[in-house]
């Protein structure tokens, strides 16, 4: 769907859970003797916010690795020697490696990172942790955000739409509905990263996160059905809908869809459109 | 002159901080078409327009997945492109104008397909300006951390008010022109755009859920009451 421009993709949709280990896992509960000691407000607050940008510099380089290194560093002031220390220095310098994940996920990595340095986990084990972490968090945040969120989200959207909301309405609704999913899992993640520290793959493996997306998908697909017939109609003006026009609309969308997808991976969807509409500018403003 | 770029300069600002969101800060998703058109529709005086400009361009964006390193299109400073454009001449009324939106349409997925080149162009620019700083990085110099990451940021809201700001420039004099010589119908125009728009979000539908069991069935499911309502109403 995408025209790849570097190898290293934060992941790709697939259906099959992506960590083993321990199932169920209940959610703020820590296992069994993993006790943490928590982390300052201010601190936390200052790495959930720093969260929100964990993309801001990211690069071809070394990815988003600045991105994390930026989002762990208020926690890394606590080490010995505040942030004149070598602890310091070398723990921000472990962090600002290559990395790559979904960025709401990659909260996970800057609460279990930010832990694992506090903690004074041997070095080498905190860099095979965090190249570890890379391939789970991006296939996993793809799919339950990108792939079942997001569209979920959108298409509940056209949906008020299609039922006649207003403005101010469609686009409030969308944006409270998608960022209460979005807040709470940057915020659960860095809560549970700090919580599982390099035990993450219980936090992984929690039953919502494995299935959400297949429950999101299935729920955004009823969604759709409704939702594009109503927007449609409404979007045209409303009206009759056995007027010549709507039903032209109603007897071509189906086909012109099953075109596309037939064209799947050969051309984009508004690649075709555009070439459609370009076509009917030519017609309505030179043959008519 | 100098009045026309005065007006759009608040376009030129919302493209950019809409383009800031697609992936920068805060990743909230103003960005996506349904928000960013209405908001510049809006800016515009005319919102209701705006929201129907966003709905198309919302069906064309379900298509896209934002993966990671991927190139994609970039509809944030798009559908501020094309939530202005879309809207001409449709103020006090609840739908565009028809060559208007056609020409808006046409505008947001230019830009979106020129957005997402210089997203990839930004990122090899800020690869570039990290590069020499690296042994920094490589010393935990958080100074550099902190400046690589404003300078991401900065240079990310200026690709998002310049990309905007180029493309109003190129759509606007092409929608005068549409605006005056569109001689196909209204409601013959809306079910056009409509068709192709719909049909993209369909097709998207069935392919971005399709690894989920039983999602092709829901889908037919809701498309049948979806029509059979529509048809009862309407």
């Amino acid at each position: 769907m995408a025209d790849v421009t570097s190898s290293e993709p934060s992941g790709a949709v697939s259906s099959t859970p992506l960590v083993g280990g321990i199932a169920n896992a209940t959610i703020g509960v820590a296992p069994t003797g993993m006790t943490a000691a928590p982390l300052p407000a201010r601190i936390r607050a200052s790495m959930l916010l720093r969260c929100f940008a964990i993309q801001g510099s990211w690069n071809y380089e070394i990815l988003g690795g600045n991105g994390l290194g930026f989002c762990v560093e208020p926690a890394l002031r606590q080490l010995p020697g505040g942030v004149d220390g070598d602890a310091y220095k070398q723990a921000l310098a472990r962090q600002c490696g290559y990395f790559n994940a979904h960025p709401y996920l990659a909260s996970l990595a800057v609460g279990s990172l930010a832990r694992a340095e506090l903690d004074r986990t041997p070095p080498d084990k905190i860099l095979r942790f965090r190249t570890a972490l890379c391939g789970p968090l991006g296939s996993l945040g793809d799919r339950l955000v990108w792939a079942a969120w997001l569209p979920a989200c959108s298409l509940v959207a056209l949906l008020l739409f299609g039922f006649g909301w207003g403005p101010l309405g469609v686009a409030v609704g969308f944006l409270i509905l998608y960022n209460i999913g979005h807040v709470a899992l940057r915020a659960w993640g860095l809560g549970a990263g700090w919580l599982y520290g390099m035990r993450l793959a219980s936090a992984l493996s929690a039953r919502w996160l494995q299935l959400g997306p297949q429950y999101i998908g299935r729920g955004a697909a009823l969604v759709a059905g409704i939702a594009l017939p109503f927007a449609s109609h409404r979007a045209i003006g409303g009206g009759p809908i056995l007027d010549p026009v709507p039903l032209a609309v109603v007897a071509l969308t189906p086909c012109l869809a099953l075109l596309l997808v037939r064209l799947h991976g050969k051309v984009e969807g508004w690649q075709l459109l555009f070439g459609l509409l370009a076509i009917l500018v030519l017609y309505s403003t030179v043959v008519l | 002159m100098p009045g026309f770029l005065f007006d759009l300069l608040p376009f030129v600002l919302l493209g950019a901080v809409l383009g800031l969101d697609v992936v920068s800060f805060p990743q909230a998703m103003f960005s996506r078409p349904i928000v960013a058109a209405t908001l510049a529709g809006a800016f515009a005086g005319a919102p209701a327009a705006g929201l129907v400009v966003g709905v198309a361009l919302e069906c064309l964006a379900l298509e896209t997945l934002p993966f990671g390193a991927s190139r994609y299109p970039e509809w944030g400073s798009a559908s501020v492109v094309g939530g202005l454009i879309g809207t001409r001449g449709a103020q006090d009324v609840l739908l565009p104008d028809p060559g208007a939106w056609v020409i808006g349409v046409m505008a947001a997925i230019a830009t979106a397909w020129l957005g997402g080149w210089t997203m990839v162009q930004h990122r090899r620019l800020i690869a570039h300006w990290a590069r020499p700083r690296l042994d920094m990085l490589a010393a935990g110099s958080m100074r550099t951390v902190v400046s690589l990451q404003i300078f991401g940021l900065t240079s990310d809201l200026v690709r998002g008010g310049l990309l905007t700001a180029v493309a109003m420039a190129v759509a606007w004099p092409v929608t005068t022109w549409a605006i005056d010589a569109w001689h196909l119908g209204a409601l013959e125009t809306r079910g056009a755009l409509i068709t192709g728009a719909a049909a993209v979000g369909a097709s998207a539908v069935w392919k971005v859920f399709h690894g989920f069991s039983v999602t092709r069935r829901l889908f037919v499911v809701g498309l049948a009451m979806g029509s059979g309502l529509v048809l009862l109403n309407g």
